[in-house]
């Protein structure tokens, strides 16, 4: 049962993932990378991260994406030039793809950490349930969360003056 | 399930993203792209708190969403600017920073 869900959720992030890079038009790359989310966020429930699943729904597939298709449907999606700076760069990109997948893999499945090839231990009941997450993002690791509150903050800030009509202020001043 | 799987999975998607960036010129969907490979990290971290039994890789999963929202926040500004500006959204386009 658990194999089964595995691979079908594999399919649908991996499917996800190359209309994100195959799709021509931004809208529809926005709408496949909604579907990758989705499938992820059931991967983090088999792996027993019922808090991070939850929050990439919310947070990313919700939000986030929401803002993304706002921006795409005010920007627009337009059409990718065919003049390539670097000659060849569409068909060296997915060898350089493929090359990165094998390097990594093998780094990884060569490594010596024994543990890989099983299940992982068991885990009590309340394993990365919202309480355990909190409890440990509110006692061990309160500096790191502050400094991401104030990172929020500052991007926020930083957005509103990126994008903020700054040449049509002045000029009405 | 064997953490092995996830870690393949995971660099898949990796080298997925990796690829979807150097292949598309759209800044837009260079930022999906980069939503890809940090989705990717993010299932690596998960699968290894998983494997060692300790709940502390799912907190550096959830930090790296924080980060990930800001990145999309200020990446999205720059492309609102960009457009208000009349430029093209184009990555090979946009060149006078490079020397």
């Amino acid at each position: 049962m658990e194999e089964v869900l595995f691979f079908i959720s594999a399919l649908g992030a991996l499917g996800g993932a190359l209309g994100v890079i195959a799709m021509r038009n931004p809208f529809y790359s926005v709408l496949a990378l909604i579907v990758h989310l989705f499938s992820l966020a059931s991967l983090f429930l088999l792996l027993t991260a019922a808090f991070v699943a939850a929050a990439q729904v919310v947070v990313y597939a919700g939000a986030v994406m929401v803002l993304y298709v706002f921006v795409v449907a005010y920007v627009g999606g337009g059409g990718e030039s065919a003049w390539e700076p670097i000659p060849f760069q569409r068909l060296l990109a997915p060898l350089l793809g493929i090359a990165l997948f094998v390097e990594l893999s093998v780094a990884v499945l060569s490594s010596s950490l024994l543990a890989l090839g099983e299940d992982g231990p068991d885990v009590q009941a309340g394993f990365g349930d919202p309480a355990a997450i909190g409890r440990l993002l509110l006692e061990k690791f309160l500096i790191p969360f502050e400094a991401a509150s104030i990172l929020l903050l500052l991007a926020a800030v930083g957005a509103i003056v990126l994008a903020s009509n700054r040449r049509q202020s002045e000029e009405a001043r | 399930m064997n953490t092995e799987w996830f870690i393949v999975l995971s660099a898949l998607l990796f080298a997925t993203g990796a690829m979807g960036i150097l292949i598309r010129r759209s800044p837009m969907v260079i930022l999906l792209c980069l939503e890809l490979m940090l989705n990717a990290g993010n299932l690596a971290l998960v699968a290894f708190s998983r494997m060692v039994g300790n709940g502390q890789g799912q907190v550096f999963a959830v930090i790296v969403m924080v980060v990930a929202a800001c990145e999309v926040v200020v990446g999205l500004g720059l492309i609102v600017a960009i457009f208000r500006r009349r430029l093209p959204l184009n990555v090979d386009d946009l060149r006078e920073l490079r020397g």
